[in-house]
């Protein structure tokens, strides 16, 4: 990491307590990160301990107690109302809605010009292989086909950062696999900044650049490690004893070794 | 995509799965069907001419469908009225429960304080409440339109109320990073989605209007099929109530048929389940 380099995105001892008074929940204790213009970082940790609060401050959908959280730079003028887009672990899509209606649904939120939003959803539809399912609706689809509308749904108002919270969580298995690989070749392709929220060490491993370890609640920071395998990364990879290192890293650090 | 392969319902290209089943299977599914209710009517015809039961029990069809001829009954102007009453009652439950369910939907201090009360209402039974409608705008076309209007609201303000709720939270978080306004995420989301629950309420309802209409036309009028019904059973005149009953039907079906057919454009042929 060059230290010269200005971060995208910087939480500094970020802290979140839900609720007042004498019935007080801390859900984030301390979480410091760095993180640079298109990068994809995974954030790992149990279910609960508060990872999804972090992408819902980043979002600014709700407030922060202490410690601080500036988003862009100098490069990267970052527009809080149109430069965030958001993949859940359900797909969300719109049941009345075709496949091209549901990804420009930012679009018309935002009032973005329809014909150029219409070239851009075909283009997105293309990126995450869907060509020709443009006008099917969501009900025709399969789970990891509906989660493909749903990420280029997020990308259609080109916005500068993409949250991720499990989106592949509810596939299955092997379709979670195909859907690592398809998010990475994505990310390659559209050079977004992308924060990829998981419970999966090894996905958290095989996607990221960098992975946040939180402990569980009050979500606090236990590491940031730095993945050093080269990209384009391949399931092969999750074969190497580098990357069983790193998880095992992961798993020690969660306490589960 | 080789996920769709595991999804029988998509046409995929080179693929001989064929996309609209043909015409022989809409034949096969409903010719039973209709042959049984053919038979029905066969057997109703057999047993009310062989049986032995006197016509003032049991008309034949053939019987009941002459009572249309006899112009003392004036079906035309009978008929009318109770369409009126009927469609009436049915449109205006539709126009004030679904405003209702939208002041629910804007204000969740409303539908806590009220829906409780609506829920409780409910319970009345409508018809019960007949006598003092009655007495309070006497009786005629607009009373029991109002008969009609309040057996059949309920159900549509309860379903539509709930429709317009469910709504995944994070749905609207997704809106919000988008600085949606709350009527973007009204027309666009939330209205859209709480049609097949308006649908549902609707269905119910036109159904219950019927009945308010008749129920109406029995505790007090002068005019309509109900009343018909009253005045020819004085004479014993079956056939006549007969035909009034399959007139009734036939009006309730087609308020039930423009509302599954309105269904099929807005919400089924769209996707939606």
């Amino acid at each position: 990491m060059d230290a010269q380099i200005e971060p995208f995105i910087s939480l500094q001892n970020v802290k979140k307590i839900y609720g007042s008074g004498t019935n007080q929940h801390l859900a984030v204790s301390d979480v410091t990160l760095d993180i640079n213009a298109g990068e994809l970082i995974s954030i790992v940790g149990p279910s609960g301990c508060g990872k999804s609060t972090v992408l819902m401050i980043l979002a600014g959908l709700i407030s922060h107690e202490d410690g601080q959280v500036l988003i862009g730079n100098t490069d990267n003028p970052f527009d809080a109302n149109r430069d965030i887009g958001m993949v859940f672990q359900q797909d969300l899509l719109l049941k009345w809605r075709t496949v091209i209606d549901n990804i420009l649904l930012p679009a018309e939120l935002l009032g973005l010009p329809v014909k150029e939003s219409r070239e851009r959803a075909l283009d997105l539809i293309n990126l995450v292989g869907l060509d020709g399912y443009e006008d099917k609706y969501p009900k025709q689809l399969s789970g990891g086909q509906r989660q493909r509308v749903s990420i280029a749904r997020s990308l259609i108002h080109d916005p500068k950062l993409i949250l991720m919270d499990e989106p592949f969580g509810a596939l299955d298995a092997l379709t979670r696999e195909k859907m690592n690989l398809e998010l990475l070749r994505i990310w390659e392709k559209s050079q977004k900044t992308i924060l990829f929220v998981t419970h999966g060490i090894s996905e958290a491993v095989l996607l990221g650049s960098r992975v946040a370890v939180l402990t569980a609640g009050p979500a606090r920071m236990a590491a940031n490690i730095p993945i050093e395998l080269p990209y384009p990364r391949t399931l092969e990879m999750k074969t190497h004893e580098e990357f069983g290192k790193y998880c095992r890293e992961i798993y020690d650090l969660l306490g589960m070794a | 995509m080789s996920q769709a392969s595991t999804n029988p319902g998509i046409s995929q290209e080179g693929s001989d799965v064929p996309t609209a089943p043909p015409p022989q299977n809409f034949v096969k599914k409903y010719s039973g069907p209709i042959a049984v209710q053919i038979a029905c009517i066969a057997l109703w015809q057999l047993i009310s001419t062989t049986g032995g039961l006197p016509s003032y029990i049991l008309p034949s069809p053939i019987e009941t469908l002459a009572t249309l001829a006899d112009g003392s009954n004036d079906w035309f102007n009978n008929t009318m009225v109770t369409t009126v009453e009927i469609f009436g009652g049915f449109i205006l439950a539709v126009i004030v429960g679904v405003a209702i369910a939208l002041f629910f939907s804007w204000s969740t201090r409303l539908f806590t304080l009220f829906m409780p009360l609506l829920v409780a209402l409910n319970m009345v039974p409508k018809v019960a409440l007949g006598p003092i409608i009655i007495v309070w705008f006497s009786y005629g076309i607009f009373t029991n339109t109002l008969i009609a209007f309040a057996i059949c609201f309920f159900p549509i303000v309860i379903t539509t109320a709930r429709g317009l709720r469910e709504i995944e939270p994070e749905l609207l978080y997704l809106s919000r990073t988008l600085k949606a306004s709350k009527w973007q995420i009204f027309t666009k989301i939330q209205f859209p989605g709480s049609l097949p629950y308006l649908f549902s309420g609707m269905k119910v309802s036109a159904v219950l209007a019927v009945a308010g209409a008749i129920v109406g036309e029995f505790i007090g009028s002068e005019r309509g099929l109900g009343y018909l019904m009253l005045q020819v059973q004085i004479n014993l005149d079956t056939a006549t109530m007969f035909m009034a009953v399959l007139m009734i039907t036939l009006v309730g079906v087609i308020l039930y048929g423009a509302v599954a057919f309105l269904e099929f454009i807005l919400v089924k042929r769209g996707g939606q389940a």
